[in-house]
């Protein structure tokens, strides 16, 4: 019973996990849209997780052996990759706050002297 | 299993990873929260990378088998690769890196659930089998759960396995090593990809029902591999950002039905919020370029509508202006009001810098100078916002769309620099073209455009550009970052 109840408390979790999503991400601005697609790829790269929890179980066989290493080869460049060109992404955004003078809020541009 | 006795260790405790797992996922809504504005995003990426790290680390401590070679090996592989393409990738191909990021990681999925079916196939479609370890595999074995857990499995392979190479085509397309127009099958190709994806289907069904054969998993991977090729070659270039957002929220569900299927909730959370995230950005990106998913997934965007576009461009293949550096210099000198509205050709030309020093060099002369970006400007909503912010343009000189518009009309000079489709007025004016509906930035409005382009060719999209055309228009010929730069010098001499 238990057992089978884990189904229904994924189906769960899936739902819920979904509507986060949503409710996350649809507060970010246009701009950041590219950083945001890669950075949300990066975190797909959980995927990892899967290929070592089996390579972690016995009885692969040499060509699952195989099969998983590549997939954790695969797992760690979506990571590893993902997370860093983001980071160089958005580092370049950081940069930018440095004219203050110009205040957060420009609101409508119409201000020439 | 083996490795029972240190079971009883609470690292290895399955509440223990299950805390781990959510404080996890936890940091990675807390990172996505963070990417949502220009000041927090760099925290929030962190934050999701520190997420990242401690859901491995918890997967690390229970792997009981001696296989750690191996793990070490992949990780290794893995990290020799991505972390200097990564670190050298130049700003403009962003969107191609995405895309291969992206597809490693279907193709991590698929491999998954092969290596998984591979184990524990013989048992899908039966209903009283248990094994695995204390996570093992398919934990939860008790009445029809099997049947779920091998359908979630079989949908993991399939869409992981689509993804995998539709990615792949997308950034063939966009490093331009295929071609980025359309390749299709003309007509058939629709049905030709509705029988991939029945092939499939009815693939991932028989081995649900208990088809324990390993060729029948083969030729399901190999359908939905075809399918990814057969779905992404007929789409046009301009097209591709949508897709590799689409085929992100592909491999993030994927991702998620591994969770379900290895009963395992980081992985299930971290992929479900990749998904629903993945959709919603698709929409804005389809939405921006007023195009709808479905048609877009139907395919051959440009193809026959290029040769609409073309036939109609014949009729006023009027006069094109141009014009040369010297006489832009003047012509901005003597504005009160610029705005530059950079694209593609911009950023191929690496033209972001040398535009920033004209830009310093107009306001010098009281010349008010922002930018103009459109949604999709580049080629990924946002790209055009990370080349400037490279080039240390100030954030608040950049108009988004619809502050830019009501603008143009107050503006004296719109400096178009290797843009195109996104100026162009047949989107408003001529219901046959096939970026009619599109917005765009509205160019022809102000009192004069000059537009810095390579040549008369058509721009991503195949469309020719009424702009150019245009009485107010002048061309300056040549590439953005030589051609910017000589009209700075001219500016000094002035």
């Amino acid at each position: 019973m238990i057992l089978a109840s884990t189904l229904t408390t994924n189906l769960a979790i899936l739902v819920l996990a979904g509507f986060i999503g949503f409710v996350v991400i649809s507060k970010v601005p246009n701009t950041l849209h590219t950083p945001l697609m890669s950075g949300t790829n990066a975190i797909h790269g959980i995927v990892l997780l899967g290929g070592l929890l089996i390579v972690g179980l016995s009885g692969n066989g040499t060509f699952n052996k195989i099969i998983l290493v590549i997939a954790i080869a695969f797992g760690t460049i979506n990571v590893v990759g993902g997370f860093l060109v983001t980071d160089r992404m958005l580092e370049m955004f950081k940069t930018k706050p440095k004219p203050p003078p110009g205040s957060g809020e420009d609101d409508g541009k119409g201000k020439s002297a | 299993m083996s490795a029972v006795p240190l079971a009883t260790s609470f690292l290895q405790d399955q509440s223990f990873l299950d805390v781990l797992y959510i404080i996890a996922f936890g940091l990675f809504i807390q990172g996505l929260r963070g990417l949502s504005g220009p000041t927090t995003a760099v925290r929030g990426n962190r934050i999701a990378a520190v997420g990242m790290t401690i859901a491995v680390i918890a997967t690390l401590l229970n792997v009981n088998e001696g296989n750690w070679g191996l793990i070490v090996l992949g990780v290794a592989l893995g990290t020799a690769v991505g972390v200097p393409a990564a670190r050298q990738v130049k700003m403009t191909a962003m969107p191609q890196m995405v895309a291969l990021f992206n597809g490693v990681g279907g193709g991590a999925v698929f491999l998954i659930a092969w290596a998984e079916f591979r184990r524990d196939g013989s048992t899908y479609g039966s209903h009283t089998v248990n094994l695995g370890g204390p996570l093992g595999g398919l934990s939860a074995h008790v009445g029809g759960v099997s049947t779920y857990v091998a359908a979630f499995s079989v949908f993991a392979a399939i869409v992981g396995s689509v993804s995998f190479w539709g990615s792949n085509i997308a950034f063939g397309k966009l490093q331009e090593i295929l071609p980025g127009r359309p390749i299709s099958l003309g007509s058939a190709q629709q049905i030709v990809n509705l029988v991939l994806l029945i092939l499939a289907l009815a693939a991932g069904v028989d081995l649900v029902a208990g088809a324990h054969s390993e060729l029948v998993f083969i030729g399901m991977l190999v359908c939905a591999a075809l399918l990814g090729n057969a779905v992404v070659l007929p789409i046009g270039g301009a097209d591709m950002p949508v897709v590799i957002s689409m085929l992100n929220a592909f491999t993030g569900l994927s991702a998620a039905a591994t969770g379900i299927a290895l009963d395992n909730t980081a992985l299930i959370v971290a992929g479900m919020i990749v998904g629903a995230s993945g959709s919603i950005l698709t929409n804005l990106m389809a939405v921006a370029m007023n195009r709808s998913i479905p048609s877009i997934i139907a395919g051959g965007f440009g193809g026959g509508g290029a040769v609409e576009g073309a036939s109609g461009a014949g009729e006023h293949a009027g006069t094109v202006r141009s014009t040369s550096a010297a006489d832009a210099a003047i012509q901005l000198a003597y504005a009160n009001r610029v705005v530059i509205v950079p694209g593609y050709g911009m950023a191929v030309a690496q033209a972001q810098h040398a535009v920033h020093e004209l830009t310093k060099a107009l306001e010098k002369r009281q010349v008010e100078v922002s930018y103009a970006i459109h949604p999709v400007a580049g080629r990924m909503p946002g790209h055009m916002n990370v080349l400037l912010a490279e080039a240390d343009v100030p954030y608040d000189q950049l108009k988004e769309m619809d502050d830019a518009n009501p603008e143009f009309a107050r503006t004296d000079v719109s400096l178009v620099i290797g843009a195109n489709d996104v100026t162009n007025p047949a989107a408003k004016n001529t219901p046959s073209s096939p970026i009619y509906g599109m917005p765009i930035l509205e160019v022809a409005d102000s009192k004069s455009v000059i537009v810095i382009k390579r040549s008369m060719n058509p721009g991503f999209a195949g469309i020719e550009n009424e702009l150019y055309y245009d009485p107010k228009t002048t061309m300056l010929f040549g590439d953005a970052k030589s051609a910017v730069s000589e009209i700075t010098a001219e500016l000094a001499n002035i």
